[in-house]
């Protein structure tokens, strides 16, 4: 379990509602208003996307929107920073492979 | 458009502190933030913080982070959130870009530039694989968004942040693997360190971390001893069992902003880099642009807190609201309290590096 549910300091962990979001295709439930990276950190994922030139996995790096490594296609918009960016019910996240493709279908590419 | 007379940029330790003490001026002020939640790096502090009683020693960050915002919503101060600051000119002209939707021009007559930092990277095979990131990042992991990076974890550095940080991953119920540092001594806190130590985590000196290894993402890591030129020894090479390596090797000023604007920096190692000239007052060499906290030379939450809330005494006095003589004496009471901080072994390291910063602008 990767999810710190009773922590010494903080106390029990309070969260959002359950939800459902999409990733590469599969429902995966994840808690309101948590960040995208969390939410997939918690399910076990841990490359979110590919670099353009030599297709090398990439992750989460710095945790705080600065660093760019954890970019993946959020509803068809490419590039989108998920460690900064909260979940929201119904959200289509696509591990994306080096810029991405913007589309408004947010179907297969 | 929109006109301000006080734009704190960050709304961490440092630009909170500002920004309260210019609303208590009675000067208006409207603080920007890019994050959704105010508060900076203060939430993932949740150890007791050291200093003196009116540095609320003893206090765990996160809760110095809930007063802050409390004071500042009781003074009714404006704060922008989700919105990042991606222009800023010497004319105090700020682009702002609102909910990654709307562009917004503020004018601004005193700027307080509170950004803080980044973490540093260091090098080696593999240091690119998902599984590898900065020790800050884990915490922010654990503490903010409660989720592991990882269950067994090698951290890269023995200072402040990375003895802190592996304390947090052993409370957060991560397994520290080893603690290793290129130095022949360690680099943090002693009550920190002690606490790691304590449980059982090795700490290995003179030793660094020679590669990564994995396909998808980090499945192990190999560390080596290194000689008294820092060189790695043959034969000294220990693997690993990990997933997560975290990267302890200090911070670097987030200070594109204030190069914009034109201000001159000075390259001071200790500080973090490079740094924005700034005189007593913490006004930088552009008139009425100031900086306060991690990007005036990367410290801690507690000297932000006194850093911002010089800054925005004297950007209020600046402008009127507060007169030259209560305004000399404030600064100075706040001096003498970030003195009391940077004391001891590193505190004095610190000191003597910003007393240097200060020489450059014929001060100090
Ligand atoms: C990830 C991380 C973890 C840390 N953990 C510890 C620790 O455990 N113990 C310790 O003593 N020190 C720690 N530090 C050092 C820490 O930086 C200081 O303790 C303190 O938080 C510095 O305060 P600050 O106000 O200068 O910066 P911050 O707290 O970093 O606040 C800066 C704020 O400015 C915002 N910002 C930056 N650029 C823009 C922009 N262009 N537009 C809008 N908003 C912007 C940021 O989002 C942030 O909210 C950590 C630093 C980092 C980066
Ligand atoms: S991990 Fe660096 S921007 Fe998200």
């Amino acid at each position: 379990m990767l999810r710190v549910e009773n922590h010494v300091v903080l106390g029990k962990i309070q969260r959002g509602r359950k939800v459902t979001i999409i990733v590469d295709g599969e429902k995966v439930e994840v808690f309101e208003g948590e960040m995208i990276a969390a939410a997939l950190m918690a399910s076990g994922k841990k490359v979110f996307r590919y670099t353009k030139k030599h297709g090398k996995p990439r992750g989460v790096y710095c945790g705080i929107g600065r660093c760019t490594d954890c970019i993946m296609t959020v509803n068809g918009i490419p590039n989108v920073r998920t460690c900064i960016t909260p979940v929201e019910d119904g959200m289509v996240i696509k591990t994306q492979r080096g810029l991405g493709e913007w589309r408004s279908d947010t179907g297969d590419d | 458009m929109i006109k301000t007379e006080i734009a704190v940029i960050g709304g961490g330790p440092a630009g909170l502190c500002a920004a309260i003490e210019g609303t208590k001026a009675g000067a208006k002020v409207l603080v920007i933030d890019e994050n959704s939640k105010p508060g900076g790096q203060l939430f993932k502090q949740i150890h007791k913080f050291f200093g003196s009683r009116e540095h609320q020693a003893g206090v765990r960050g996160f809760q110095i982070g809930e007063k802050l915002l409390e004071q500042s919503r009781e003074l009714e101060i404006e704060v922008w959130l989700n919105s990042e600051v991606c222009g800023l000119d010497s004319d105090k002209n700020l682009w702002v870009v609102r909910d990654k939707k709307e562009s917004i021009k503020v004018i601004a007559e005193r700027v307080i530039i509170a950004t803080g930092a980044v973490e540093n990277s260091i090098y080696f095979p593999g240091w690119d694989l998902p599984g590898v990131m900065g020790a800050g990042a884990a915490q922010t992991m654990i503490n903010i968004n409660r989720v592991l990076p990882g269950k067994k974890v090698l951290m890269v550095g023995s200072g402040n942040v990375g003895v802190i940080v592996s304390y947090q991953l052993l409370q957060a119920g991560a397994e520290v693997v080893a603690v290793v540092d290129a130095a022949p001594k360690l680099g943090g806190y002693g009550v920190h360190t002690a606490k790691v130590c304590r449980a059982g985590v090795p700490f290995y000196t003179s030793h660094t971390i020679l590669k990564a290894w994995g396909s998808e993402c980090v499945e192990g890591a190999v560390i080596v001893r290194l000689d008294n030129s820092w060189n790695p020894v043959t034969g000294s090479e220990k693997f690993l069992d990990v997933d997560t390596i975290c990267i302890a090797t200090g911070l670097t000023p987030l200070s594109e902003l204030a190069w914009m604007a034109g201000c001159k920096f000075e390259f001071i190692p200790e500080l973090g880099g490079h740094v924005p000239l700034h005189d007593r007052f913490m006004e930088t060499t552009v008139s009425g642009i100031y900086v306060a906290g991690d990007i005036s030379g990367i410290e801690e939450a507690s000297t932000a807190m006194d850093e911002g809330r010089i800054a925005g005494v004297n950007a209020a006095a600046s402008l009127g609201y507060i007169d030259d003589d209560k305004r000399k004496k404030m600064t100075e009471k706040l001096w003498k309290r970030l003195n009391s901080l940077r004391c001891g072994p590193f505190g004095e390291k610190r000191k003597s590096s910003k007393d240097r910063l200060l020489t450059f602008r014929g001060e100090a």
